[in-house]
């Protein structure tokens, strides 16, 4: 099973495994961005993230609490989560920061020193 | 401030689960509010979030699971009436300093609230909860007189 949804880099992972578009929020600081991403039971192990061609990928591997008993209702997705964003040429890719705390990924996206004065730059548009 | 919703296609399926699952809280919310004395509180009755919510039921405990990513311990209610489990709370913004400035909100802030019907009765003093990686669970044990049981023939 683990094979089957291992990511495959030099192909139609899209193919192998399904995602969950989890939502986001992005606030802009001065210095940088904060990027807020939803994972719900995902933890700091889960968390896979990769810049490549100036795009932001976060993986969150869900690792659910195993219930008793047959399920009754149900409404939650067991899908992983993915999303990517497009960065900024601003954002220093070097110094992305992130933590997990209750479901919740939180990037600090800082903008490089030599850039800080740019004005026209912004965190563009989520892919 | 801009709040932008925003619907990825990929999600697009469910939206009509979650509308029908809305609904549905909504007309369980409607009848437990007292509307007539507090009309003001009806405008707030079809806005907001609607965590998923999984429910369980084994021989002993029925276990409610509601994805609540983001939240403080102390913001969530858990209330038990006349067999129906009510969860409810309030997501706050982050102390945010100035100049900050949101680019994009997709994450809903404010109150929630979501009610299901359990399908047994069960023992209100023993229900415990815990919430862990932005998951609740709360555990409900089966009331005594419910619980499935073994009757040796003598």
């Amino acid at each position: 099973m683990n094979t089957l949804t291992r990511e495959n880099r030099d192909g139609d992972r899209a193919q192998t495994e399904q995602f969950v578009v989890p939502p986001a929020s992005v606030i802009e600081a001065g210095d940088g961005y904060t990027l807020e991403v939803e994972m719900p039971g995902v933890t700091k192990d889960g968390l896979d993230i990769s810049v490549e061609n100036n795009e932001l990928t976060i993986i969150g591997r869900r690792s659910l609490p195993v219930v008793e008993g047959t399920l009754i209702h149900h409404e939650s997705r067991p899908e992983n989560f993915r999303r990517t964003f497009e960065l900024d040429p601003s954002i220093d890719a070097k110094k992305i920061s992130v933590r997990i705390e209750q479901g919740l990924a939180t990037l600090i996206l800082p903008k490089a020193e030599h850039r800080q004065a740019a004005q026209d730059h912004r965190f563009l548009s989520f892919v | 401030m801009t709040l932008i919703r925003y619907q990825t296609s990929e999600l697009a399926p469910w939206s009509a689960v979650d509308r029908w699952n809305n609904l549905r809280d909504e007309l369980n919310s409607f009848f437990e509010l007292p509307v007539w004395s507090s009309f003001a509180r009806a405008g707030q009755l079809f806005n907001g979030w609607s965590p998923a919510l999984d429910l369980c039921q084994s021989n002993d405990n029925v276990i409610a699971v509601v994805e609540l990513p983001g939240m403080r311990k102390d913001d969530i209610k858990i209330s038990l009436h006349e067999g129906t489990l009510t969860i409810s709370g309030e997501r706050k913004r982050e102390s945010s300093s100035n100049g900050e400035k949101a680019e994009r909100t997709e994450r809903y802030i404010g109150t929630f609230r979501r009610s299901i019907a359990l399908p047994t009765r069960v023992d209100a003093n023993k229900v415990s909860a815990t919430y862990r990686d932005g998951i609740l669970t709360v555990t409900l044990p089966k009331a005594e007189e419910v619980k499935p049981k073994q009757i040796q023939v003598s």
